[in-house]
Formats: C-alpha cells, sequence, structure tokens
C-alpha cells in the first residue's frame, strides 16, 4: 500500500465517522433540507469533471466530461438554491417570514 | 506558485462543508449552512478552474450555462414534487460520477495500478446503479411508473445473479483493466441492476429508497476522489455517504423492517389473502359540518398529516384550519411520524411552506405521551402509521412499527377519498372504533369545509 492510498483511506474513514457525528445532530424536521444540500456537497463530482473536460485528452474524454460538469452544475446550482427556499420558509410561531 | 495555493483553497472547501452540516443541525443556524456550503463549492470549483492542465474553458463555460439553466427552474418546483425532485437530483449526481469514471478509464488503462481500478471500478459502478434507479425511483413518484411493487417469479434470483455477474465483470477488470471490450458490458450491466432494484419497491418505501441512493451518489464521488487522488472529493463523499445511510437506518427502523426488507420484501402488494377476510364492518361517518362543531369544542386538536394531504395539495387548507382555531383558542399540534409522505422531512417543508411555524410540528416520540389528553386527532391523509394493529396484532404485516397513537384521543376524525386500504394493502381497525368519526372526501375540499363552517361559527 502506497502512503498516499494509507493517508485517503484514513480521511474516508474519519469523514465517515464525522459525518456521523453530524448527521445525528440534524432535527428531523430539517430531514429534506438536510438531504437536498447533501446532495449539492456531493456535485463536488464537479471537480473531477472540470478537469477531464479541460484537458481534452481525447474527445471521448472531452465529451464525457463535458456532460459530468453539466449534470454536476443542475445539481449546485439547484440543489444549493432549493435548500435555501426551503430553509426561508420555516418560521416560529408569532413570527413572519424574513 | 498556484499548485502550492490550490490544496489549500481545497482544504478550506472542505472544512466549509464540514460547518455547513453543523449549521444545518438546527433551525436558526441552517441558512447559514446553505451559505457557507455554497461558498466552499465556490472555492473548490474556482481552485480546480486555476489547474494549469486545464487547456480549454470553451467546453466548460457551455456546460456550466447548460447546468445552470437546467438547474434554477429544479429548484424552483413546488414542494409537493420535492421528492421527485431529489430523485432527478440523484441520477444527475450519480451520472457525472460515473462518466467521469468511464473517462478516467479510456484515458488511463491499460497503465493503472490495480487500487486505482478498483476505486474507479466501484466508481462506476455505484454511479450506473444510482443512476438508473434514481431514474426509476423519479418515474414513480411523479407516477409515470406504477407506484405498486411490481414482482414477478425468481425476481430476487436473477437480480441477485445479475449483481454478482457485473460485480464479476468489474473484479476481472481490476485485475485485467487491459480488456477494453469488457468495459462497456460492465457499465451496461450496472444500469440494467439498477432499475430491477427498484421495480419491486413500492411508493411507501421511497423514503428509504431515497436516503439509500443519496447515500450512494456520495460514496460513488467518494470513490472518485480515490481515483483522483482528491482528499476534498473524498470528505465530501463520505460526508454524503454517511448522511444517506443514517436517514435510510432511521427510515427502516420508523418501520420496524430491516435494508434487506425493504430492498427484496416487494412490500405493498396487494395481499390477496388479506381482501378475502373482509366481513363487513359498520364506521360512523360524519359531514363537515359536523367535524367542525366538535373542532370548536375542543382545547386540544392533534392533527396527523400523511401523503394523502400531500396528493390532495391540502396544506395550505390545513393552514387556515390551524388559523380558525388557534383564534377560537384551539391548541393545535401536528403530529409528524418519521416516514409519513414520500422522502424523509417531506410533511414539515410542506407545512412550513404553508406557513405553519414550526414549534408546532412534533415528533412521533415527543407528540405520543399528549393523545391520551388530546380532544381529537385529525387524520389527513395518513392510513398506515395510525393503525393500532402495529401494537398489538402479530399477524399484521405492520406489526412492531412505531405509529402515532391516535386511537388514544378523545375522538378520532379521519378524513379520507373511501374506505380503500392504504400502502400496506391492509384494513385500518382504527376506523372501525367507537370513537372515530370518518369524514370521506378529497382533503382539501373537506378541510376548506370544516374552515368555512368554523369561520362561519364564529361570526353567529
Amino acid at each position: 500500500m502506497t502512503p498516499d492510498l494509507e493517508l485517503s483511506l484514513y480521511v474516508f474513514v474519519l469523514a465517515t465517522f464525522l459525518g456521523f457525528e453530524l448527521i445525528r445532530r440534524v432535527s428531523p424536521l430539517l430531514h429534506t433540507p438536510l438531504m437536498s444540500l447533501t446532495n449539492a456537497i456531493s456535485a463536488i463530482a464537479v471537480v473531477g469533471s472540470i478537469l477531464v473536460a479541460g484537458e481534452q485528452k481525447t474527445d471521448l474524454s472531452t465529451v464525457l466530461g463535458t456532460l459530468a460538469v453539466a449534470c454536476s452544475m443542475i445539481n449546485i446550482v439547484g440543489g444549493y438554491l432549493i435548500t435555501y427556499r426551503m430553509l426561508r420558509m420555516f418560521r416560529k410561531s408569532g413570527k413572519d417570514k424574513t | 506558485m498556484i499548485d502550492q495555493v490550490i490544496p489549500l483553497v481545497y482544504l478550506a472547501a472542505a472544512a466549509s462543508f464540514v460547518l455547513a452540516l453543523k449549521w444545518l443541525s438546527a433551525v436558526n443556524t441552517a441558512r447559514r449552512g446553505v451559505i457557507v456550503g455554497v461558498a466552499g463549492m465556490a472555492l473548490a470549483v474556482c481552485g480546480t478552474l486555476l489547474k494549469p492542465e486545464i487547456v480549454s474553458y470553451r467546453w466548460i463555460g457551455a456546460a456550466f450555462v447548460v447546468g445552470t439553466i437546467i438547474g434554477v427552474p429544479m429548484a424552483l418546483m413546488p414542494m409537493t414534487a420535492v421528492p421527485q425532485r431529489t430523485a432527478l437530483s440523484h441520477a444527475f449526481g450519480a451520472l457525472a460520477a460515473a462518466l467521469v469514471g468511464t473517462a478516467e478509464y479510456y484515458l488511463r488503462t491499460p497503465d493503472i495500478d490495480r487500487f486505482t481500478m478498483g476505486a474507479l471500478t466501484l466508481e462506476v459502478l455505484l454511479g450506473f446503479l444510482t443512476f438508473t434507479a434514481s431514474l426509476m425511483a423519479f418515474g414513480k413518484l411523479q407516477e409515470i411508473l406504477p407506484t405498486r411493487p411490481i414482482t414477478y417469479r425468481n425476481q430476487n434470483v436473477m437480480n441477485l445473479s445479475l449483481f454478482g455477474l457485473a460485480a464479476g465483470a468489474g473484479a476481472y477488470l481490476v485485475v485485467r483493466p487491459e480488456n477494453t471490450w469488457l468495459f462497456p458490458a460492465f457499465g451496461a450491466m450496472a444500469l440494467v441492476f439498477g432499475v430491477l432494484l427498484i421495480i419491486p419497491i413500492g411508493g411507501a418505501d421511497m423514503p428509504t429508497v431515497i436516503s439509500l441512493l443519496n447515500s450512494y451518489a456520495g460514496l460513488s464521488a467518494a470513490a472518485m476522489g480515490f481515483v483522483l487522488n482528491n482528499k476534498l472529493l473524498i470528505i465530501a463523499g463520505a460526508l454524503d455517504g454517511s448522511s444517506g445511510f443514517i436517514l435510510s437506518v432511521i427510515m427502516c427502523r420508523a418501520m420496524n423492517r430491516s435494508f434487506t426488507n425493504v430492498l427484496f420484501g416487494a412490500f405493498g402488494q396487494v395481499q390477496a389473502g388479506a381482501v378475502a377476510v373482509e366481513e363487513r364492518r359498520t364506521v360512523r361517518s360524519a359531514t363537515p359540518e359536523e367535524a367542525a362543531g366538535i373542532l370548536e369544542a375542543a382545547s386540544l386538536v392533534i392533527v396527523v398529516p400523511g401523503y394523502g394531504m400531500a396528493v390532495a395539495q391540502a396544506q395550505h387548507k390545513v393552514r387556515e384550519l390551524y388559523d380558525v382555531m388557534a383564534k377560537a383558542g384551539v391548541e393545535v399540534k401536528f403530529a409528524i411520524h418519521p416516514v409519513a409522505g414520500r422522502m424523509p422531512g417531506h410533511m414539515n417543508v410542506l407545512l412550513a411552506e404553508a406557513d405553519i411555524p414550526y414549534d408546532k410540528l412534533a415528533e412521533m416520540e415527543e407528540v405520543n405521551s399528549e393523545f391520551p389528553r388530546a380532544d381529537v386527532a385529525l387524520v389527513i391523509g395518513a392510513n398506515d402509521v395510525t393503525n393500532p394493529a402495529a401494537r398489538h396484532d402479530r399477524k399484521s404485516p405492520i406489526y412492531g412499527m412505531p405509529i402515532l397513537d391516535v386511537d388514544k384521543a378523545r375522538t378520532v376524525m379521519v378524513i379520507k377519498r373511501s374506505m380503500n386500504p392504504g400502502f400496506a394493502g391492509i384494513d385500518n381497525e382504527l376506523y372501525y372504533m367507537d370513537r372515530t368519526l370518518m369524514v370521506f372526501g378529497d382533503a382539501k375540499a373537506v378541510v376548506g369545509g370544516i374552515v368555512k363552517e368554523l369561520a362561519g361559527g364564529a361570526g353567529r
């Protein structure tokens, strides 16, 4: 096992545990916004997509990469926007919407 | 120089995502969470665009524009459509990961080491199967496809053998990545498996399935991180993967079912046996006017919304009902079962959209002790989550499922279209209790009628 890989595995395992701890604390009230937010965050695949699309090594990779950038962008724009929209709807008694 | 800065930018992006999830845990900080999440994504995108490997921005720019044009309308959909929208966005996320994995395979093969190839295989397998599975879930939620489970003989055996075959092909590719002919077949098998996986799953199990697909989409992004040796992708993917996993565990627990049962149990088929033993029992029915009279005299009313409320788009009428009753001095609470609706938290966003304060929405554990104190439990479009059989009838398919104890209220009022059984295909004994009043009709119309009566009554 290369040191790089070992480090990556550590990062993965620790991030998973951190995820468990963070998500457990989220109130069930917010489970739908939680899912749309994590969906937007998982659009981080845009990083790999941009690289494949921008390096332009072969026609195939450019086409696949461009499609992937578009798909990720849909989730980035749509995911954050709808999460924000949903959260704006939640208000406490006696308070108006802001 | 720039090469030394980019890893720091990625690190900041990863930290932003962690903060975003931390702040999302409570309503008063949640919006801050979204903003820091956006900042993290902006950092990640800008950092990547600055990389010297990128020789042309033309296609990336075009894809940004196309993605934005499709993404904005997807964010403006009505709240009732949120489950299908979420399924669709899982499809896009998974497809992106699968396409990048495919491109990387053809770019790197045959000089690809085993470990990288292993991660790439996982990325492509999870990506493609989540893509078609999410599209199928979308179809079922949008009711383009039948929402009842579709089963046929040897279904589970066939599905598992196909998965085994795909996994075998993946393993062979890890050992011998130079066999490029096998790769398209591998991808195709993953795509087909995604479709077959969702066919036997019914509508009411969608909360679990959507959460699981959320998890898969995250894991395939994390696998991409291993392929590209990028820690930011690993962290964001792992956060998403664990989030989806926890949500699906919560959903399974709320139904007292296991993952295996949800995925392979084909729950909610029309059960031939259950229909046969049907006996004619009497129910008491009431008109909206009579219902209004009872509600007016109550001091505590607990409303139990379900998927039927979403289908009838009755949430705004429910809010009017809440307003009238609150004005008349009636205490109104909403009892939310974790699996009410078609995705985790579905009822909460619908009621929040209708402007009902979130501190009136109570979770099952906290509200169940209050039912004996309630004058009226008003069930709007919920069925199986209120069936007392889950507590005592060992033969019932939903035995053991945690339910809302509506039967303990002084009066139970059920707004329902007809006496048809709910999703689990079983009769609800709640409807035959002496204290239960059935108000038949469309939820929106009935609630509207009650509101009109109550508002008129106040003026008399």
